[in-house]
């Protein structure tokens, strides 16, 4: 959560992905759930700092949303180092519930409930 | 996703509603008096269509423009997370509601009676994309000078949305508008499974 850039970044955000400003992959929405993967695969390399910056994020499981907010990047530049980091085996990735026209009444009534409980 | 469809097992699973309305009627506001976080605020880099993934060439362009959504959070259970989006409220920001609407099991769309104009685009992109919404009327101070069924008239809205009368500012105001929408979809998912099975009567 930022009110600008007064802070000034030291590193512009897309240098962080190596100047791609696209995903390789396509799997990660503002509610896909990310967890990192504890401990690492053997194969996997050492991340960059900016990549342990979200492998300490996401030690609990967190939607991208929330993760872009709490490292006050761009969801766009999360989403590059999160494909790097599931292809290289540090992460996992859930996608969201899916929800077609005919949503199933039992996730609606959950939802309900969890409303009726505010 | 071949090889990464195994979460682990903590993960929960998320749905979302949007928050949707004209600029400055009290969406974030909404998000806030409802999500157990205070709003988060991410911001999405917007690129130009047509930009080569690695033209370096284009980078200043596109750090020009970046667009703000606050979002929040209300955990259903262990297993079920409910995210709120705000949509940007400014029109040229639009497009981007294609992607944000993508996957979600609603939306509210919310009214200030004193422009109620402002959010009319809002509607007509629901209504054109088949996307289930309830109108939240925010009363400015809580004041509330329009019954629902002018405001329904006003905007000329078809009879199976409801219009409800709130204050962005209460968590139980906000959470009602939110219990109907989700009441709106379960009535129009009994209509279409054709079980009639009733999950549970509402209070």
């Amino acid at each position: 959560m930022s009110g600008g850039d007064t802070a000034g970044r030291l590193v512009r955000p897309f240098a962080l992905t190596g100047g791609r400003t696209r995903p390789s992959r396509a799997d990660f929405t503002l509610i896909t759930t990310v967890t990192a993967i504890d401990p690492p695969p053997a194969w996997s390399a050492r991340p960059q700092a900016e990549q342990q910056r979200i492998l300490r994020r996401c030690a609990e499981p967190v939607a991208v949303a929330e993760l872009a907010a709490l490292l006050d990047l761009p969801v766009s530049v999360v989403v590059i180092m999160l494909c790097d980091l599931l292809e290289a085996g540090r992460i996992t990735a859930r996608p969201p519930h899916p929800v077609s026209r005919t949503t199933d009444l039992d996730l609606l009534q959950k939802v309900r409930d969890g409303l009726g409980r505010l | 996703m071949a090889g990464s469809e195994i979460a682990a097992p903590t993960a929960p699973d998320t749905v979302k509603i949007l928050i949707a309305g004209g600029f400055g009627v009290g969406k974030t506001t909404m998000v806030g008096s409802v999500s157990e976080i205070a709003p988060l605020r991410t911001e999405e880099a917007l690129t130009t269509a047509g930009l080569g993934v690695d033209d370096l060439d284009g980078i200043e362009e596109k750090r020009a423009t970046t667009v703000a959504l606050d979002f929040g959070r209300i955990t259903v259970s262990r297993e079920l997370v409910l995210y709120l989006f705000g949509t940007p409220g400014q029109q040229r920001f639009w497009f981007m509601w294609n992607d944000l609407a993508v996957g979600a099991l609603g939306a509210v769309v919310l009214i200030d009676v004193r422009r109620p104009e402002s959010s009319f685009a809002a509607i007509d992109f629901f209504e054109r994309r088949g996307i289930p919404f309830v109108v939240g009327v925010n009363g400015f101070h809580g004041a509330h000078p329009y019954p629902p069924d002018e405001v329904r008239e006003a905007l000329a809205l078809p009879e199976h949305v409801q219009v409800m009368l709130c204050d962005a500012r209460d968590r139980e105001s906000c959470r009602d508008v939110l219990i109907a929408l989700i009441d709106q979809l379960i009535t129009k998912a009994l209509q279409s499974n054709g079980t009639g099975r009733l999950a549970r009567p509402a209070p």
